[in-house]
């Protein structure tokens, strides 16, 4: 089974943001790599100068790497951006819109978690339309993942399997508006929150996190002791989301339970000694609320 | 412009046809349609006869086939698309791109409406849909700003169609799971956003507190009226503040905008509430029959005010007013 990293969805400092990438290219052991900015048109152009150089060096260690498209396409200089992208040359881009169907149509391509595709007669339309790898949309249950995965077997199916699900995107930007701002003049003051907003009940239940246009969870999604389960299903591929805490060890507490170097619970304790203070959550797995946690 | 009114009842298919709708949408009583609630929606023969109805008057039903089908459970929502057409439907409302490919292939015949679950939120994504499914019209998602709603309408070749009254989604549409973490239920699967079957409301001396899937969503203060727990909708906590951090408990009510709609070229208009009652149908359709026919024939419009429908008793023009973002 592969792992694959997710893009960072939080507005982390551009310089921070190449750091943890060259670093994901010297010591993490994930075989594919997702990268660029797909929450918020605004961030890009921060981290587009350190875009080719992070490329370069992920590819040199043996990495593949993806380009992952904007989220919510809807304004014209986002259209042109996601138009862009298609255009590189070089790696393959990960679908996060339809709207880069029309330029990507045959060509090799990767469908993101943000793309719809709850069955397998979705699942075989994009790929005769060339995906050659489908991230499924983290609330969908392992049940028709399993579908999906033996329908077609040419591709290679992924499950969020570790992060902060995105839940929610939005044109109105909440980090803007928690500030009293606009979203034209926002100040990019998600830059302070580099593992989201918390947003707890009014009787202080952790709930959701904000990352400007983005809603996500407040748990931690985490698969490690579901990995059984997953192999079962067909699942070639899970993906981790990075937060803000140690990514590369992440990678390699997933890594050492694929390779039964360590059992669940042992991997398992490792991930809570790598993000504290998080709760960890699978419930969507199994088609339970996306909060819950079950046990295998 | 078209005004397509909801029908969650052969009852109100009826009053929304008396009150003035060119076209009612509406779905079969199963999770093959977006307002999946017990007691609502069409059976086939149901929806039979309601199109025998409305073709009388000369009038349209747009039928809503628009969740995501469940893996290996395609079949049920092929079978809704197929009685669907063979009821003679104006129109089929889709979401899902596997539906629509199977609707292009074995029905190419049959007119197709991307759904605002489908989220096509701009001129490339719309032109997919209209280049691969020969879809006919596109629902926009309540995000756009009218000035970008023109933009949009200029640069495709399908009709357009937007929302003006109802329920407002804040976050894009079919795009959304916040009610499944919460509750496991959620629009694309099952249907459902906020579930009745999870709400639950807590009285004491303090006030009344709503919960959704056992989170809080909202309190009251003993006289204020506590809404309901839509989860986008709720009070919430930061370390920035407390309040309605999504949006406030508002309905989108568009009818000062109406003008601007028409000049922007969009083909109709869509007032949502399949799961609202009669009383609720008749008067909004009635309202807005008036408004469009006062702006056909160009003279001021006295409107009667549709602040009991609309949720919290306030309304917001969402995202069509520059400022919402």
């Amino acid at each position: 089974m592969q792992l694959s990293l997710g893009p960072v969805l939080y507005n982390w400092a551009p310089e921070r943001w190449r750091d943890f990438y060259f670093r994901v290219a010297d010591e993490a052991p994930v075989d594919v790599v997702s990268v660029g900015e797909i929450v918020c048109s605004k961030r890009s152009p921060f981290f587009a100068e350190h875009l080719p150089e992070v490329i370069e060096r992920l590819q040199r260690s043996g990495k593949q790497v993806l380009l992952g498209s904007l989220i919510l396409v809807s304004l014209r200089r986002e259209r042109r951006q996601t138009e862009e992208l298609c255009a590189i040359d070089g790696a393959m881009v990960e679908v996060n819109d339809l709207t880069c169907l029309k330029s990507i149509e045959g060509r090799p391509h990767a469908i993101g978690p943000f793309v719809n595709i709850y069955n397998e007669a979705s699942a075989a339309f994009h790929v005769r339309q060339g995906a050659a790898r489908i991230c499924l949309p983290p609330e969908l249950p392992v049940s028709s993942a399993a579908v999906i995965a033996a329908a077609l077997p040419e591709a290679v199916i992924e499950m969020f399997a570790f992060g902060r699900v995105p839940l929610a995107i939005s044109a109105r930007c909440y980090h803007a508006r928690l500030h009293k701002l606009s979203k034209d003049n926002c100040r990019f003051v998600c830059e302070k929150d580099p593992d989201g907003l918390a947003l707890k009940t009014l009787d202080r239940q952790d709930f959701l996190t904000i990352n400007g246009v983005q809603t996500l969870s407040h748990a931690c999604t985490n698969l490690i002791g579901d990995i059984e389960n997953l192999r079962e299903a067909g699942i070639g591929s899970l993906r981790l989301s990075p937060q803000d805490c140690d990514m590369v060890e992440v990678a390699k507490a997933f890594r050492d339970m694929l390779d039964g170097r360590r059992d669940a619970e042992d991997a398992g304790g490792r991930l809570s000694e790598l993000y504290p203070g998080v709760a960890f959550a699978n419930g969507f797995l199994r088609g339970q609320p996306g909060f819950s946690l079950a046990r295998a | 412009m078209e005004l397509i009114c909801p029908a969650g009842t052969p009852a109100a298919l009826r009053s929304a046809i008396e009150a003035g709708a060119d076209a009612v949408y509406c779905g079969f009583n199963d999770e093959t349609n977006a307002r999946n609630f017990p007691g609502l929606n069409f059976s086939r023969d149901e929806l039979r006869k309601g199109i025998a109805l409305a073709h009388g008057r000369g009038k349209r039903i747009l039928v809503a086939i628009n969740t995501f089908p469940r893996a290996a459970s395609v079949a049920l929502w092929r079978r809704a698309v197929d009685d669907a057409v063979a009821a003679g439907a104006d129109a089929l409302i889709v979401a899902d791109i596997g539906l629509m490919d199977y609707v292009a292939r074995q029905h190419p015949d049959q007119r197709l409406h991307v759904s605002v679950q489908a989220a096509a939120a701009n001129p490339d994504a719309i032109a997919f849909y209209v280049e691969t499914f020969g879809a006919r019209r596109v629902v926009l998602p309540r995000v756009l700003r009218v000035s970008e709603i023109a933009e949009i309408t200029r640069e495709t070749t399908c009709e357009t169609e937007v929302f003006v009254f109802g329920g407002l989604c804040v976050m894009a549409e079919g795009r959304c799971s916040l009610s499944s973490y919460a509750t496991g239920k959620s629009p694309n699967m099952q249907g459902v956003c906020s579930p009745a079957s999870h709400v639950a409301y807590e009285e004491t001396a303090k006030g009344t507190t709503s919960r959704l899937g056992g989170f809080t969503i909202n309190r009251f203060a003993p006289r204020e009226a506590a809404g309901y727990p839509t989860l986008c909708k709720g009070r919430f906590s930061t370390a920035l503040g407390d309040g309605y951090i999504f949006e406030d408990p508002v309905s989108l009510d568009a009818t000062t905008l109406l003008k601007g709609l028409q000049a922007a070229g969009v083909a109709a208009l869509k007032i949502e509430g399949r799961q609202r009652g009669r009383a609720y149908i008749e008067s909004v359709v009635r309202h807005f029959r008036r408004a469009l026919d006062t702006l056909e024939d160009g003279s001021e419009a006295d409107i009667a005010s549709l602040k009991p429908f609309t949720e919290g008793q306030s309304s917001t023009l969402g995202a069509y007013r520059k400022t919402w973002r």
